[in-house]
């Protein structure tokens, strides 16, 4: 068995088995913040898998802006609401098998799928440069400066990601200020179904 | 084997058995399958968590799972000599949703908390509101 | 040395990376515990010396040495508590999570051309993604003490954390504009001979760069003035309240860690990494080119450069501790979000536009010109960048990872 250690292989199933547990663990786990800690793992575990997999840019984005930016928030927000009967809220039983039996059939579907392409099996050969990010950059100006993949034609004109690039940025701004809105401090209201008598007085809410 | 023949369907399984994934030198099924489970476990998580930040954790993962086929796609080292990779095109999608995705979780997040300061609860079962 | 390995010694392949990939490694945790115990040492020295008072002056010595070993044996025999309230596991797990991600940072850091764990095309990217990483070491902290001091305290600093990585990442920018290229071993090698072809003198803007660079970078580590999180005066101290014996020191090694790391990182990014003030390897006739060990001799000189440098910035980052006032929290997010943010862009901006009209900076390189672009991906299949001095081998140097892989 030690004749030969496949790195590649063993690192692979590294980071994939610890993608698959921990996102297993976040769906039965109980409590919502070891949950947010399990997600925090598996998605780390996906930042390596992209790594593995020559995606560098990709996987460093993962890490920066999914964990380390959209976790974080989701870590906050578990914090901020994270009141004793709410850190573990039970789901009834019937709802869980049908929902297990649902996502057994969905998985079984994708399964099959992903085995079923015979050129899917078969692993890379040849030499391959080191990765770069520069390509990513380059396309993103609009500027395609990568080789075709393999088996496309010559004549094929491939675009840019300059408009997706700025559609998102102006869309995260109108995120950024969406939320900042719904999120804005509200002028302090009484509680539902309870009117003081100054409030009263004062001819209702102002 | 046509996989979208139903027929098909319960060879096709045995021969998910029969296929000893660990055996094979990594390609782009090893990583379909790790995206396959991600999207269920997200799925899951989605239908099963009554916590609404337990449903965003869900949708975290199912966008994870795609990200992760993606990436897949669009590796140099795992295509095969038959395989239109799809190359960089992967890459730039993954970094859309990425992006996307972030942009989701601060709004759905947004929602969450306006629910909780105005109903005192992040149970989505009390969000009956608008029952009919 | 994996190919030393495979060439010279006839280890079989795997053998080889496994070897190299774990000396690496070790190499790297003696750093980061090594320096945290001189660190210590320095800090209760420097604290001691600016208070006008002495410091250790009994174990090992007349200065102390030791003192930094027993201070460790005796958190080694500490109790291990845990308080009755707390989520076990993630109380367990918390300190682990912070070293982790400091560790990691360091993968990515070169110490000199080739003395790197992995060299990354994205390096500066991935280690400021990893920097931001250690913030859920401290919320967990904080959260599964299950006290109020600890909860506030791992807020605060998670709060403080993440709004400074936004002015972090534009300052981290502009060295990378200048370079051309997010990989590290790049942006130092192209600021190689005088100290006139750093970045810090390549221009104002990247000065006043540096500068913001620098405060975003102590906040960023959780250093005063910005330290509201382990406020030993307000906070008991802050997210490791309920900590003691070895896991308390776990998170000292992560602060220690973090403080070299970015002080590596404006070394390399402005400072010229391994590259001295004055090129010494040049002046003695010694180039990269020249055999193998006067090419080791060459980086172990640069290893040592970069390592004082980073010493010196943690150094100082320990004067202003003692020296200066903590901040307010409102203060630390006014300093975040009104001046260091909007300066970094102006900043950024001016750069970009001297970039455009004067490439070569103020001070063109007076003995070389600073390198020129020795992209991978353009040399074609395998290619690596090349040490000054050599040449590109005429034969194909297969990638690593696909070496494995063919039939």
């Amino acid at each position: 068995m030690l004749a030969a250690i496949n790195w590649h292989s063993i690192l692979f199933l590294v980071f994939a088995g610890l993608a698959c547990a921990f996102a297993v663990a976040v769906v039965v786990a109980d409590n919502i913040v070891r949950m947010a800690f399990y997600l925090v793992l598996a998605l780390g575990s996906t930042a390596g898998l992209f790594f593995l997999a020559g995606a560098e840019f990709i996987g460093a984005m993962q890490l920066m802006i999914y964990v380390g930016g959209t976790l974080v928030l989701l870590v906050f927000g578990v914090m901020l609401t994270a009141q004793a009967p709410f850190i573990s809220i039970k789901t009834s039983t019937n709802d869980r098998v049908l929902a297990g039996v649902v996502g057994a059939a969905l998985l079984a579907v994708l399964l099959q799928a992903a085995f079923s392409v015979e050129a899917w099996r078969r692993p890379g050969v040849g030499q391959v440069a080191n990765p770069s990010a520069t390509p990513l950059g380059m396309a993103l100006l609009g500027v395609r400066v990568d080789d075709p993949p393999a088996g496309t034609s010559p004549s094929l004109v491939r675009s840019g990601y300059l408009l997706p690039f700025e559609i998102v940025s102006v869309h995260l701004l109108v995120v950024l200020v969406g939320a900042a809105y719904l999120a804005r401090a509200k002028r302090r209201r009484t509680p539902r179904g309870i009117e003081t008598a100054d409030v009263a007085a004062s001819g209702g809410s102002r | 084997m046509n996989p979208l023949n139903p027929m098909h369907a319960p060879s096709a399984l045995a021969g998910l058995f029969a296929v000893n994934l660990m055996s094979d030198p990594v390609s782009v099924t090893h990583y379909l399958v790790v995206g396959a489970i991600l999207f269920t476990a997200g799925i899951v998580c989605m239908a099963v968590k009554r916590n609404a930040l337990g449903v965003l954790m869900g949708i975290e993962l199912v966008l994870n799972g795609a990200n992760v086929n993606f990436v897949a796609f669009s590796s140099p080292y795992l295509q095969g000599e038959q395989t239109a990779s799809i190359g960089l095109d992967g890459q730039a999608i993954a970094l859309f949703v990425i992006l996307l995705a972030a942009a989701e979780a601060a709004v759905a997040l947004a929602i969450t908390l306006n629910f909780y300061n105005n109903h005192s609860t992040v149970d989505i079962d009390q969000a009956d509101g608008l029952k009919g | 040395m994996a190919d030393f390995l495979i060439n010279t010694v006839g280890l079989p392949e795997w053998l080889a990376w496994g070897i190299t990939a774990g000396v690496a490694a070790a190499l790297i945790l003696n750093v980061i515990a090594g320096g945290a115990l001189v660190f210590i040492w320095a800090e209760r020295k420097i604290a001691a010396r600016i208070q006008d008072r002495l410091g250790p002056t009994r174990t090992g010595g007349r200065f102390g040495w030791l003192q930094s070993l027993a201070d460790g044996i005796k958190l080694l025999a500490k109790e291990d508590l845990m308080p009755e309230g707390a989520d076990g596991m993630l109380f367990q797990l918390a300190p682990y999570v912070s070293f982790c991600a400091s560790f990691c940072a360091f993968i990515a850091l070169p110490f000199a051309f080739d003395f790197v764990g992995q060299r990354l095309n994205v390096g500066v990217f991935f280690v400021v993604a990893v920097l931001g990483l250690e913030v859920f070491g401290v919320i967990l902290a904080g959260y599964a003490s299950a006290s109020k001091w600890s909860l506030f305290g791992a807020m605060r600093e998670a709060a403080q954390v993440v709004s400074y990585e936004v002015p972090l990442g534009m300052c981290v920018v502009v060295p990378v504009m200048l370079a051309g290229s997010m990989d590290l071993v790049t942006i130092a090698e192209k600021q190689a001979g005088w100290v006139t072809n750093w970045y810090l003198f390549h221009d104002p803007f990247t000065f006043v760069i540096f500068w913001v660079y620098v405060t975003c970078a102590v906040a960023s580590v959780n250093r005063a003035p910005f330290d509201l999180a382990e406020a030993e005066s307000e906070l008991v101290a802050g997210f490791h309240t309920e900590y003691s014996g070895l896991r308390w020191s776990f998170f000292f090694m992560a602060e220690y860690g973090s403080m070299f790391l970015v002080s590596a990182l404006a070394a390399l990014l402005f400072m010229g990494g391994w590259n001295g003030p004055i090129p010494v390897a040049e002046l003695l006739g010694l180039s990269e080119g020249t055999g193998d060990t006067a090419n080791y001799f060459v980086r172990l000189i640069g290893c040592f450069n970069l390592m004082g440098k980073a010493t010196l910035g943690v150094l100082v980052m320990m004067w202003v501790r003692w020296t200066l006032p903590r901040l307010r929290i409102d203060q630390v997010m006014t300093t975040c979000l009104k001046y260091c943010t909007p300066i970094a862009a102006a900043m950024f901006a001016g750069a970009m536009f001297w970039q455009l009209a004067l490439p070569g900076g103020v001070m063109r390189g007076i003995s070389r010109p600073a390198g020129e672009i020795r992209e991978g991906w353009l040399e074609g299949p395998g290619g690596r960048a090349a040490p000054r001095g050599a040449t590109v081998p005429a034969a194909v140097v297969p990638s690593k990872k696909l070496a494995q892989v063919q039939p």
